[in-house]
């Protein structure tokens, strides 16, 4: 079964450029290897955290937008938490609306950035 | 006794207090989804201490009153909002 998810991650700001690099892109291959489709990427930069987590206070924050099926994500959520550098993760299940909302938003975006 | 009534004089006029009705601004406006992504304007929804606003204050509907108190707790899952504080706003 074919559906549309999202996912935010948060990485710890203790890694380097390099590093942050290499473990989006682990997930971005990971997710066009088992049959996903991205939609849209973003990253946040560097974020304050609400809260401590770990005793960090920031965090770089990522969100993906993808097709994939309903296996995957298990998948997916397990390496997550597996993995050391990821200290949250969020994958949530779009929709129809939610679909409509991140596509407008979408539009949006690339309209401002066509007016400027 | 209509005329009556009417010669009642008052020394300060009554103030008769008009209540604006409450209603549930995603009906009004037609939001059909809420953004947990959006933490600023989720905090229409918080008093000063992070805590959720009941329906009966903000006037939402039961079905997003719902969605808005999902939308929240996943804000705070990825620490956009927080748990607990003083003086949010």
């Amino acid at each position: 079964m074919i559906n549309q998810y999202e996912t935010v991650f948060i990485l710890t700001p203790v890694l380097s450029d390099s590093q942050v690099k290499e473990s989006v892109e682990k997930y971005e291959q990971l997710i066009k290897e088992n049959g996903g489709e991205i939609i849209q990427k973003q990253s946040w930069g560097l974020k304050k955290l609400a809260y401590p987590i770990q005793k960090k206070n920031t965090g770089f924050y990522f969100l993906y937008e993808f097709k994939a099926s309903s296996d995957f994500i298990d998948k997916l959520t397990v390496l997550f938490k597996r993995d050391e550098r990821v200290i949250r993760n969020l994958v949530v299940k779009l929709n129809k609306h939610a679909i409509a909302y991140s596509e407008k938003k979408r539009n949006l975006v690339k309209e401002t950035a066509k007016t400027e | 006794m209509a005329q009556n009534q009417s010669e009642i004089r008052y020394l300060t006029p009554p103030s008769v207090e008009v209540r604006k009705k409450k209603y549930c601004r995603f009906r009004k406006s037609g939001i059909k989804y809420i953004d947990y992504k959006d933490p600023e304007f989720l905090k229409k929804f918080l008093n000063e201490q992070g805590k959720i606003l009941p329906r009966r204050i903000t006037g939402t509907s039961i079905k997003y009153q719902k969605k808005v108190s999902v939308a929240i707790k996943r804000a705070r899952h990825l620490a956009l909002l927080p748990y607990v504080t003083d003086l949010l706003k």
